[in-house]
């Protein structure tokens, strides 16, 4: 089976000049490659500031690398002008940390779910509420809410609508950059149930970024664990969390709470 | 709705409390218009003090803002002393002519500021945006009137632009059209003065505001939809950044009546510089109150009118004033 999207040798710098012009860089990704299989899940996890979301910008294409490839179903895409890139980017959607500010704080629901549905410019405003009525329920929301303000939804609210708004591009990969990180327990459970009901339905295919390696594990088919812009490990899910070959890997591993081992702090003398 | 009464109750208080501050302050400072009369030994001194009585200068201060309010409520505003005539009228007459090169020059330095400042936060930090941070740094640190007189010695050198006035000698035998063309040359060089001198700020202000809002995830979001570059920044990251700078755009309304009274000076634009300058020079007190209580009305009309756009344009403070 040929992957949907392949990554080879990426590179990201960022120069960061200071006021006397001296040049500092930082090597946000190096040399990083994979592949993914169409209807699977890649897991990228790593700690902040090791280039997981530098990543997830490069493959949406909301940032260009420095050097290497991307291809997505063997086009590649790393290095399109904007204006071919335009007609690509529906099928590839990001979905933020944050839904309080990856939503439109001034415009309620009806108009967020309206805006993807008015790229593809191919329906009457009639079937555009018809379809966004359609996409939140496919998400779990009750379409009620089609007049209510973002601000005035509540965080697992927001991420659902946020997940509906890219549905209605009709992505092959969804990019979901800590998209779990600011919910509460419950709302992530729901949330993760969501999007697995949603991809064994839809056939789509996940780059699931986040730093918690438990919930990595749950998700996802194979794991590419990252440090400092590079990939350490990668393997199949079972096999990275049963034979950790990585000191980061094994770092991230000791992080992940147990209720067995928990201790209690104990305040000293 | 109810808002909208709260806001316009606030407003005529505080006019009614400049007009009074106002008063009271311009009537406080010592002299009146006919002190130098008294100089004079062929006025006598009994002429002087009949024409203060006539002018009811030696009734009390309170008596004098009752009778001022009462005049005011008739729209006269007091009484002119050097122009014989109700203040009313003079000012309204002046204020036109600065209102013509004032609204002129802020419609066209908002014009140019808003897709200079978007241009300019859409390539933050490269060779572009740095250039035109250090021109309008030093646009903001030359002096209003190194900028006038400037302007000056260029229409004198070059004879191009008329180096003062409002119109021609010849104004009233022109046909319209020449009236016109006439009228435009006369109010190229302070237009050019006003814009000039708001400019920087206007496009300093859109370019950070602007700029705040690029990053934001729902920016991204929308550009990963594949929405055109040029949408992107004019129907969302503009939008976006408007609050700031519909508060500014009140703020500049405020202006439009007091911004350029130096410019009118020196430029001999006969709007309400010169008058409000030489009715303080003369101590013709109710001509000078008027003035300051018109800039005041400008000013909180102005911001009034933000106020109120604000409110229409973000659903998010409309939510949060209905609340109880």
């Amino acid at each position: 089976m040929q992957p949907l999207i392949k990554v080879e040798n990426l590179c990201k710098r960022y120069a960061r000049r200071s006021l006397l012009g001296a040049g500092e860089e930082l090597l946000a990704l190096d040399r990083v490659s994979f592949t993914i299989l169409p209807g699977t899940t890649l897991a990228i996890v790593g700690e902040s500031g090791s280039g997981k979301s530098t990543l997830a910008l490069c493959l949406a294409c909301l940032e260009h690398p420095t050097s290497g490839g991307i291809w997505f179903a063997e086009k590649e895409i790393a290095n399109l002008s904007e204006n071919e890139l335009r007609k690509c980017r529906p099928q590839i959607q990001l979905i933020f940390q944050d839904p309080a500010n990856s939503l439109n704080p001034r415009w309620n629901a009806l108009e967020i779910l309206l805006e993807p549905l008015a790229v593809q410019n191919k329906s009457t405003r009639a079937e555009m509420k018809h379809r966004a009525s359609f996409l939140l329920e496919r998400v779990g929301l009750s379409p009620e809410i089609l007049k209510r303000s973002a601000n005035e939804l509540s965080g697992g609210q927001r991420q659902r609508l946020a997940i509906a708004r890219a549905l209605a591009l009709e992505p092959k990969l969804l990019i979901l950059d800590e998209a779990l990180s600011a919910l509460d327990c419950s709302v992530q459970a729901q949330i993760a149930n969501l999007l697995l009901e949603l991809q064994s339905s839809l056939g789509m295919t996940y780059l699931f970024i986040t730093h918690d390696l438990a919930m990595a594990a749950h998700f996802a088919d194979e794991i590419a664990v990252m440090n400092r812009g590079r990939i350490v490990e990668h393997g199949p899910a079972q096999k990275v969390l049963q034979q950790p070959g990585n000191e980061t890997t094994r770092q991230l591993l000791a992080a992940i709470p147990r209720m067995s081992n928990a201790t209690l702090p104990v305040p000293e003398r | 709705m109810r808002y909208l009464l709260r806001r316009l109750g606030h407003a005529f208080l505080l006019l009614i409390g400049v007009s009074i501050l106002a008063f009271f302050f311009a009537t406080l400072a010592p002299g009146n218009y006919f002190d130098e009369m008294r100089l004079n030994p062929q006025i006598a001194p009994e002429a002087v003090a009949a024409l203060r009585a006539q002018y009811q200068l030696d009734r009390p201060l309170p008596m004098r803002y009752v009778a001022w309010l009462n005049s005011t409520i008739h729209g006269e505003m007091g009484f002119s002393f050097a122009y014989n005539s109700a203040v009313a009228p003079l000012l309204i007459s002046r204020a036109r002519n600065t209102l013509l090169l004032t609204i002129t020059a802020t419609l066209l330095a908002w014009g140019i500021a808003l897709p200079l400042g978007v241009w300019s936060a859409e390539r933050l930090g490269r060779l572009p945006d740095r250039l035109l941070s250090w021109g309008t740094a030093a646009l903001l640190v030359i002096p209003d009137l190194t900028l006038v007189l400037g302007l000056l010695v260029f229409a004198v050198k070059t004879g191009w632009f008329p180096p003062g006035g409002m119109v021609s000698v010849d104004f009233e035998n022109l046909s319209s059209i020449q009236k016109v063309r006439d009228l435009m040359r006369h109010m190229t060089l302070p237009v050019v003065a006003l814009v000039l001198s708001v400019l920087p700020l206007l496009v300093r202000h859109v370019r950070a505001a602007v700029a705040d809002v690029l990053g934001a995830p729902f920016l991204l979001a929308a550009q990963g939809h594949g929405i055109r570059r040029r949408t992107l920044l004019y129907r969302y990251a503009l939008p976006a950044a408007a609050n700031p700078l519909i508060s500014l755009f009140g703020f500049s309304i405020g202006t439009l009546l007091s911004g350029s009274l130096l410019i009118e000076v020196v430029m001999s634009w006969p709007g309400l510089g010169p008058l409000l300058l030489e009715s303080i020079l003369s101590r013709d007190v109710y001509v000078v109150i008027g003035g300051v209580l018109l800039s005041t009305l400008f000013l909180v009309g102005g911001n009034f009118l933000a106020d109120m756009l604000l409110y229409w344009i973000d659903p998010r403070i409309r939510t949060e004033s209905s609340a109880p």
